[in-house]
């Protein structure tokens, strides 16, 4: 036995852990001291009046009411348009055409989709919708986020579906239900908790994009619910109040981030837990 | 469930020409909901098909005045309306190359000590803190990084490394410059901490899928962690954490909020990491709604669109092989 191999095998090994050790504690402390000061400064700022007062002139006191409201509008939109086109979709790959090949074409394509950077989904309706209106509307704001809804929802449909077990499915056929019956009434059930998943996580992804309604929704300072008209939103306000000298509206910008993530971290936490009790059942 | 589907289809009587009326429904109703599903299916394909024809369509105008010179022109004067993307290209690069060579070592280390060193009841809960860090959006890391990163460089990083390198020949040029706290070398840093839960919960997910009798066969001939962890674990998943590398790439690359806040906007390449720059989004963020006449709006959809062919690269190149790992473990 070659004892200084043997010593040099060891000492590689504990440095290699203590290399491990050490990126581990320094990631997680980082991380944790992003949240800890958000945190920090977005609640000094947290009050009533931030749900119930709109976004003031710099000097004044206000809220973000109509960037809550104006973020709230447009997801819901984009939710409306985006999910049944990404689950009927999902619902062609699993069900119909899961060995064809336009599937694992249009797999592949949601894939890129799904990482695309979204200021380049933010050109394109700027392109198709913006250009051609004239103006800016909440309606296109919308739209742009509609398009990141897709690629998550297509997604998560076709890996659930997929986890429905056939045996089912055969069970349904051999009573005679017709196909489509058979997927909305066994498949879809089967599949909910996934399904709903898919859509908190998409709500996620969402709700922090800032830079395709840069071009899209632009901003608006007023309350307003017009979708045909420029729409605040909270990630163009935390933006565009957070780059200002206003001492008051990057308090007010730190305020809006602690409420998005907030908000990020809850739709994560409810979708993990869904998933986490469909496992264990 | 044959009743549920009467029930659907409305019948109660159940007579020959009702029967027939009602089946002939529901096999309609059949394929009117296979084609209603395929139509979706192929519309995620018009998506991608109108991202690219109307970035096409919108950049023509740059093109036809700058010709390929728009790649490798350095000016970028709105008033002059002479445009050149050889800045922020070379901006968006430079900022994610530095990112991922801090962001991989430090994920591939995390991740290794998830799925080798971790005590069990521990890997629950930081796996999930990473997953959830990996969904914060971007603009929060932003704002932090203007508020409280960018000052504490300033301060506290910048003026002694330019001190201590002044006199140094390579380092005195990629260090100079005053202290801005903005600038290049910043945002790789954010962009950094933002891609590593990427990279970490993919590099966990390919690690876990090894199969452990190959451990267990290395540590059977006396391996140690590190050599089981570097000669079986890493190259069984080398493909995979390729992969994984590179979507993040793709993400650093198209990332926007994160950097616009701190790079400071400058169309300059200096050599200094120090000195402010911009990057492909953070131009577009920054100026798009600014942009009078067609030729500046042009440019800045030619900048989208050079973008745009850029992360396609990377994410197919990834999603080809991280397909192929999925394939081998089956």
């Amino acid at each position: 036995m070659d004892a200084s191999l043997y010593a040099s095998r060891r000492r590689r090994n504990v440095l290699a852990a203590v290399a491990s050790y050490g990126a581990t504690f320094v990631g997680l402390t980082w991380l944790a001291l992003i949240l800890g000061v958000l945190f920090w400064q977005g609640f000094s700022g947290l009050s009533l009046r931030v749900f119930t007062e709109m976004t003031p002139p710099p000097g004044a006191v206000g809220g973000l009411l109509n960037a809550i409201v104006g973020s709230l509008i447009m997801t819901a939109l984009a939710l409306l348009i985006g999910a049944p086109i990404g689950i009927l979709a999902g619902t062609y790959m699993a069900e119909y055409g899961r060995h064809s090949h336009l599937t694992s074409v249009v797999r592949f394509i949601n894939d890129i989709l799904l990482s695309a950077p979204s200021i380049v989904v933010g050109l394109f309706i700027y392109y198709v919708m913006v250009r051609p209106m004239g103006h800016f509307s909440g309606m296109a704001g919308a739209v742009v986020l509609s398009v990141l809804v897709i690629p998550v929802m297509v997604r998560t449909t076709e890996d659930m579906l997929t986890l429905v077990p056939d045996t089912l499915r055969e069970a349904a056929a051999s009573i005679g239900l017709p196909r489509s019956l058979m997927i909305r009434q066994i498949a879809y059930r089967a599949a909910r908790s996934g399904i709903i998943t898919g859509l908190l996580l998409a709500i996620a992804r969402i709700s922090g994009e800032t830079a395709p309604l840069l071009f899209t929704a632009l901003n608006n300072q007023f309350y307003s619910t017009n979708l045909n008209a420029p729409m605040a939103s909270l990630p163009s306000v935390i933006f565009q109040f957070a780059l200002s000298p206003y001492k008051d509206w990057q308090d007010l910008a730190w305020t809006g981030a602690l409420i998005i993530t907030l908000a990020v971290l809850a739709m994560s936490v409810i979708a993990r837990s869904l998933t986490g009790t469909r496992k264990a059942s | 469930m044959v009743d549920v589907a009467w029930q659907e289809a409305g019948v109660g009587a159940q007579d020959v020409a009702d029967r027939a009326r009602v089946l002939n429904r529901l096999r309609i109703g059949d394929i009117v909901f296979h084609r209603i599903t395929k139509t979706a299916a192929i519309f995620v394909l018009v998506v991608l098909g109108g991202v690219i024809v109307s970035l096409l369509l919108g950049a023509l105008p740059a093109f036809q005045e700058f010709g390929f010179g728009f790649l490798t022109a350095q000016s970028w004067n709105p008033v002059t309306e002479k445009f050149g993307a050889l800045a922020p290209i070379y901006g968006t690069v430079i900022t994610s190359l530095i990112a991922m060579l801090i962001a991989v070592p430090f994920g591939l280390m995390i991740a290794m000590f998830l799925t080798e060193l971790c005590p069990i009841w521990l890997r629950r809960p930081i796996g999930i803190a990473i997953e959830l860090l990996a969904g914060i959006p971007s603009i929060i890391y932003g704002i932090w990084g203007l508020f409280v990163f960018a000052p504490f460089i300033q301060q506290y990083v910048q003026p002694p490394v330019i001190a201590a390198f002044e006199n140094v020949p390579v380092l005195s040029i990629l260090f100079a410059g005053p202290p801005f706290g903005i600038g290049i070398l910043t945002a790789s840093l954010i962009l950094a901490i933002m891609v590593l839960p990427f990279i970490t919960s993919i590099s966990r997910d390919v690690f876990d899928a090894v199969p452990p009798v190959l451990k267990e066969a290395a540590y059977g001939l006396g391996w140690t962690q590190w050599e089981v962890w570097r000669y079986v674990v890493l190259p069984f998943t080398r493909i995979g954490v390729i992969g994984g590398v590179m979507l993040g790439l793709g993400r650093a690359l198209g990332e926007t909020m994160a950097v616009t806040f701190v790079i400071g906007n400058a169309h300059r390449i200096s050599a200094s990491l120090f000195a402010p720059g911009t990057t492909i989004s953070a131009t577009i963020a920054n100026e798009f709604t600014e942009a009078v006449g067609d030729l500046y709006t042009s440019s800045l959809i030619a900048l989208g669109l050079i973008l745009f062919i850029i992360t396609f690269i990377v994410l197919a190149i990834a999603r080809y092989l991280l397909l192929r790992i999925e394939r081998r473990i089956g």
